[in-house]
């Protein structure tokens, strides 16, 4: 039987000896939910914006669409991008089932809900505070969304991050969309998930902590660049 | 301000730069759904690199239990599938979605459970004898119930033994619903009976108190098999790529190397391309 001490001497071993196939799950690893987080970004931070400052019909029901949607899992997701990228299925021409892309596409479907929601969530407290200031300057809707996303943008990163932590920690989309060929679409999850099941529980909890090394380091990163912003701009608003 | 902007933009610029690197198809490379077994033997470490050297055929393995293995090859999202589950793939050729079932190699399966074996299979010599057992002590069996070839082999199993292993209702009796190293590893947790193919079990690192408990009997052969998958469906699957492939697997020299693999001083397949055995 092993222990969780076995997991942290196979996580130190594979890092010390620059275990080159992990290197390059981890780098595909980051590539695909960096990138993920990226589209989700460009998508659900207007998404978020608009839902928290115009009004219009259906917009209810988009709201509770989009919070339900933040607990998609993550294998009906994959299934879905499946049945598109398919070869038999509307997108199959493109050729881009068990790709990288593939992944980055059910990841950004994945998380683009949580972006969104955070977001509108975040803006519609400060578009309370601010709606008579912006009122008074008559801005139009495109500017209040632009300054209350500049105002809120340290909220954002939180949303983002919890989006991140979300796409680099699903297995379920990635396995069934990239199909974990070696050297093509391995992810940390999915070696994983490979590793249990092969019965190597001590490497499969090595790589997990080599996930999780990631995630506090990229949260790291991130709460930086919130604190040097925030300092730059003289915003008092700290994570 | 111009600092965040600066930062944003150049991640925006690595981000792009990254999505354009995004694999591109090679002519010489196939794409092979197989079963778990068939990877978790470990064959697959040996087989692909001589074949890439022999032949210059770049393989990319998407690890699958069969029936989702004969869903990706029905829908033309691989080029050729290699499984284990004679009726099944009948059935796939009989649908018009593959075009030829060729045989490859077998391995077999193997009942393992609790060292202590409390139904008492260690010593029968039937397969059947050693369900019957199982089944009258409730011992604790763990079953795939994934719709795999090895779950199709065990339900087949029971069945000869005269047990509707579909509509058993108790609580002996798990449906764990996941690939074969998962269900090994509750079988270890709970010290449950299963079937499994002998390489995965050789393979498999965390057996705990688990031992092989019974083996040898014919029902329990495992025959291995490549389908190619119908052009006239999915013209875009490289179906030269393929037929490489399937000829290089019967090859003299692909079969030496399936036969000479060894793993932990055993042999784990049996070449037998072009013998028509009759045996499923």
């Amino acid at each position: 039987m092993i222990s969780i001490l076995d997991g942290f001497s196979e996580a130190l071993h594979l890092l010390l000896t620059f275990d080159a196939s992990l290197f390059e799950i981890v780098l595909l690893s980051l590539r695909v939910s960096l990138t993920a987080v990226f589209f989700s970004a460009l998508i659900g931070l207007p998404l978020g914006a608009l839902l928290a400052v115009l009004k219009f019909p259906g917009r209810p029901v988009l709201i509770v669409l989009i919070n339900a949607f933040m607990g998609l899992p993550p294998v009906v997701v994959g299934l879905i991008v499946y049945l598109l990228l398919s070869r038999s299925g509307p997108l199959g021409v493109l050729g881009l089932l068990f790709t990288p892309t593939a992944m980055i596409i059910a990841q950004t479907m994945l998380i683009t809900p949580i972006v969104a929601s955070l977001t509108r969530q975040a803006i519609s407290d400060l578009w309370v505070e601010y709606r008579d200031l912006l009122h008074s300057f008559d801005a139009k809707p495109w500017q209040i969304m632009k300054t209350l996303l500049w105002e809120g943008r340290l909220s954002m990163m939180t949303g983002i991050l919890a989006g991140f932590g979300r796409a680099i920690a699903e297995v379920g989309a990635v396995m069934i969309v990239g199909g974990n060929i070696d050297h093509a679409t391995r992810v940390l999850t999915t070696a994983i998930a490979l590793e249990t099941s092969k019965g190597n529980l001590g490497l499969a909890l090595g790589l997990g902590i080599v996930l999780v090394g990631i995630a506090v380091v990229i949260n790291i990163l991130t709460l930086s660049v919130g604190h040097v912003v925030g300092r730059q701009t003289a915003q008092g608003q700290i994570l | 301000m111009n600092f965040l902007r600066k930062i944003l933009f150049m991640l925006a610029v690595a981000l792009l730069m990254a999505m354009s690197q995004a694999a591109h198809a090679q002519s010489s490379t196939i794409t092979i759904a197989v079963t778990t077994s068939f990877e978790n033997s470990g064959l697959a470490n040996m087989l692909l690199p001589q074949l890439l050297e022999d032949t210059g055929l770049e393989v990319r393995l998407v690890v699958v239990g069969t029936g989702q293995a004969l869903k990706l090859g029905e829908n033309g999202d691989v080029d050729v599938v290699l499984v284990h589950a004679k009726q099944a793939e009948l059935a796939f050729i009989e649908a018009g979605h593959g075009t030829e079932r060729i045989e490859v190699m077998y391995n077999d399966f193997i009942l393992v459970g609790p060292a202590d074996d409390p139904a008492g299979i260690r010593s029968v010599t039937k397969v059947t004898e050693a369900l019957s057992l199982i089944a009258s002590s409730q011992s604790l069996f763990s079953s795939r119930g994934d719709d795999s070839g090895t779950h199709k082999k065990e339900i087949s199993l029971w069945a000869l033994a005269d047990i509707d292993a579909e509509n058993i209702e108790s609580d002996w009796y798990r449906s764990t619903g996941s690939g074969m190293g998962a269900t090994l590893n509750m079988a270890a947790a709970s010290n449950s009976y299963t079937l499994t193919d002998r390489g995965t079990w050789i393979n498999f690192s965390n057996k705990q108190e688990l031992e092989l408990l019974f083996e040898d009997d014919p029902p329990l052969h495992n025959q291995y098999s490549i389908l190619l998958i119908n052009t006239e469906r999915h013209p875009h699957i490289n179906a030269e790529g393929a037929r490489t492939f399937a000829d290089w697997m019967t090859s003299e020299q692909g079969q030496q190397v399936i036969g000479g693999y060894r793993l932990q001083g055993e042999q784990l397949f049996q070449p037998n391309a072009g013998e028509d055995n009759g045996q499923s």
